[in-house]
């Protein structure tokens, strides 16, 4: 089965703040990870090579530095690694950067399965998936809990839909966004980095001009349809009623207001 | 096509390092005297904006493409009824439609695709909408994707809705950016705030950077406008008695059917406890020591009729499981009243329950930023307080 995972690199931490007087965000680190969420989808399709054989190939959108987390990928287990890389790109809201992907899937020659994390603790949308499929022309589930191969053509899937779980077959290709409950992924092997440190490390990056549409427009800002019209701090409201003293004098005022309120 | 051009020769080392302090994306850098920016850039502008004056400059040249936006008229709500009734997120989103239709005069209706629509449209017509779109079939008994979104799409076309809202159920978040791809248009997911334009465009408020910062979104090069908002954001509008909204009857097309998918299986999830439905919680934090001190919450949540609810830390500790979490990643809450024990009250946490009708804290740390969302800020030791109101609580009750 060969098997394409979207990974992301993202912050590694979100403690981002506004400077209420000047608009400007004030970050804490700039250090990044791999998208958390997309650790499960990786080790889905790892384990799907143990049993059925075939490639783990990871795929990734853009700076150059986000050649670490595909670096990543390789000492977990994956087979090799593609960045997707060009200016541009800059400014790709979920529209255009599921067309980037999709693009570069297109490019990869025969693909059985292609799998994306639930969501990124940055873009935070958890639409990039679905939307790729749909450039794809592909079935897709989200919130998949487990993925069983039936024959060389088809997998079984369980998604699930809030109150409900649903298990189907789904003729292959096609895209499934996986759930943090699939699996426990593992931790990258000291082993493999020797390994791959050791040679000729299996990344490839590539840019607009590998894409069948090479036209700019597409991408990036010029290829979203929505475009950030401002960002502002979250209000915070000021009117409290601050209660302290010892144990019993608090919880006697609490109870006063939950009486009063009729809550009791 | 817009870009942003560097002018290189402004660029001095003090103005490279306050742009790269600046950017928020870490898509500057500065090597061998040359600023560059990667494709880590999302056009944000900030360095346009509040960089030293000219080195960065935004340009875009060609008018972007715009649609005709009279020809997209009307508010569409998805009516998710993939589990057998319509899911009550869908009356909130009818309601705030019919808010935002008034600024445009437009009608708000609701696309309905189910197997089995009785009851579900007469529910649809109570809210107030003014159509209800009806895609009935055998077909759409289990949720497909493309199934629905072929549904779906017909709609569009022959319809022309301005703006479509959709709940952001399991569902709704992954219907809503296959069809919003479909017609090559913007979609902003888990919405906290709408608001209308009087040109039609669909303002979208949403946390970014984890609810750190608001970010206020539009599409004003394309039509329909996508929107998913969470359950429990918006309030559901009061039913109307003899509503006069009708219903619209569409063709199904039996090509619409995904035939390499097959449902094997759909099962009712025995019911978990749903925090999102609660009118009280009583949420517990990292303030408390054990886990044999969740009883102590359980006890007040129980004599208060309350459901118990906790902060991610909690559920990674695997003290209480993911269904009891609030937060970003976790459900969105709204009851009348909250009550949060030893939380902090970080922004991820915030995100999911600082829109209830009441918020009583408890921690010993004056300075926890739960305390600039609380309207009763109960400065104190839970293990103090907690037992006694306990008592009290037994007390004013007679139990
Ligand atoms: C992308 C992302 C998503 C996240 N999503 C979520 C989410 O959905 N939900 C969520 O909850 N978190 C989420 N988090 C984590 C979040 O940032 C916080 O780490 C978490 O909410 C903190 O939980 P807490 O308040 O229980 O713990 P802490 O922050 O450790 O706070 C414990 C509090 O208890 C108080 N305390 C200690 N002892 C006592 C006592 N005896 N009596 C009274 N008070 C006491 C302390 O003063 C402190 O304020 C997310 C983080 C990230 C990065
Ligand atoms: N820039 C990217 N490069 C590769 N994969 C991505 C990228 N952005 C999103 N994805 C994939 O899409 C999933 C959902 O992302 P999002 O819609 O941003 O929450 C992630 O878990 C990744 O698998």
């Amino acid at each position: 089965m060969d098997i394409v995972v979207c990974i992301k690199q993202v912050p590694a931490s979100s403690n981002v703040k506004v400077d209420p007087e000047t608009g400007v965000l004030i970050r804490d680190g700039a250090n990044t990870k791999m998208n958390p969420y997309d650790l499960y989808a990786l080790e889905a399709a790892l384990t799907l090579r143990t049993r059925e054989g075939g490639t783990v190939r990871v795929i990734t959108m853009g700076p150059p530095a986000a050649n670490d987390v595909l670096r990543e990928a390789l000492y977990m287990g994956a087979d090799s690694g593609i960045l997707i890389s060009d200016r541009r790109l800059g400014g790709a809201d979920v529209l255009a950067t599921s067309y980037t992907l999709s693009s570069a899937i297109k490019t990869m020659g025969h693909v059985d399965l292609i799998l994306c994390g639930k969501q990124t603790t940055d873009g935070d949308t958890a639409q990039v998936g679905a939307e790729m499929a749909e450039f794809l022309g592909l079935p897709q589930y989200s919130n998949v809990r487990s993925i069983t191969p039936v024959n060389e053509n088809v997998i079984q899937v369980v998604s699930e839909l809030g109150s409900t779980v649903l298990t189907a077959k789904i003729k292959l290709p096609c895209l499934l966004c996986t759930d943090a409950e699939i699996n426990t992924p593992r931790l990258p092997s000291y082993k493999l980095k020797k390994q791959i440190e050791s040679g000729e490390e299996p990344l490839s990056q590539i840019s607009l001009d590998f894409f069948e549409d090479k036209d700019p427009k597409h991408y990036g800002l010029a290829g979203s349809a929505t475009a950030v019209e401002r960002i502002f701090p979250p209000d915070i409201s000021d009117d409290h009623a601050v209660i302290s003293g010892t144990g019993k004098e608090a919880a006697a005022q609490v109870l006063d207001v939950l009486l009063q309120k009729k809550f009791l | 096509m817009p870009e942003l051009r560097i002018h290189q020769e402004k660029v001095t080392e003090q103005a490279a390092q306050q742009l790269i302090a600046l950017c928020p994306f870490s898509a500057i850098s500065y090597e061998e005297k040359e600023l560059r920016i990667s494709s880590a850039c999302k056009m944000c502008r900030m360095c346009v904006r509040k960089g030293p004056e000219g080195v960065v400059e935004y340009i875009n040249d060609e008018p972007a493409p715009t649609v005709c936006k009279e020809d997209w008229k009307g508010i569409a709500v998805f009516a998710d009824s993939s589990e057998g009734r319509v899911h009550p997120v869908t009356f909130e989103l009818i309601g705030k439609a019919k808010e935002l239709a008034k600024v445009t005069n437009h009608p708000v209706c609701a696309v309905l695709i189910t197997d089995d629509a009785s009851g579900k449209t007469e529910d649809l017509l109570r809210s107030g909408v003014d159509k209800v779109f009806v895609y009935e079939d055998p077909m759409f008994r289990f949720f497909s994707n493309t199934t629905y979104a072929n549904a779906f799409a017909d709609f569009i076309e022959k319809e022309h809705p301005s703006s479509v809202l959709v709940g952001a159920t399991n569902v709704g978040r992954s219907l809503a950016p296959r069809i919003a791809c479909r017609f090559r248009t913007g979609l902003t997911a888990d919405c906290t705030a709408l608001e209308m334009k009087p040109n039609t465009d669909l303002v979208q408020i949403r946390p970014a950077f984890g609810g750190n910062i608001m970010a206020q979104i539009i599409s004003t090069k394309t039509r329909p406008q996508f929107a998913t908002v969470r359950y429990k954001v918006f309030s559901a509008p009061a039913l109307q008695e003899d509503p006069s909204g009708e219903v619209v009857s569409m063709k199904v097309d039996p090509a619409w059917e995904d035939k390499r998918i097959r449902v094997e299986d759909f099962i009712l999830k025995p019911a978990a406890e749903d925090i999102s439905e609660a009118e009280v919680i009583v949420a517990v934090g990292r303030g408390l020591k054990s886990k044999a001190d969740i009883d102590l919450a359980r006890e007040l949540a129980e004599l208060m009729g309350a459901k118990l609810a906790c902060t991610r830390p909690l559920v990674e500790a695997g003290w209480l499981d993911a269904s009891h979490q609030i937060g970003l990643s976790g459900k969105t809450v709204k009851p009348k009243l909250i009550f949060t024990f030893g939380i902090s009250g970080a922004v991820q946490f915030a995100a999911g329950m600082k829109s209830s009708d009441c918020i009583i804290a408890v921690n010993t740390d004056p300075e926890a930023p739960i305390f600039s969302i609380a309207q009763y800020n109960v400065i104190g030791d839970l293990y103090e307080i907690l037992p006694e109101m306990i008592s009290m609580v037994k007390e004013a009750k007679h139990v």
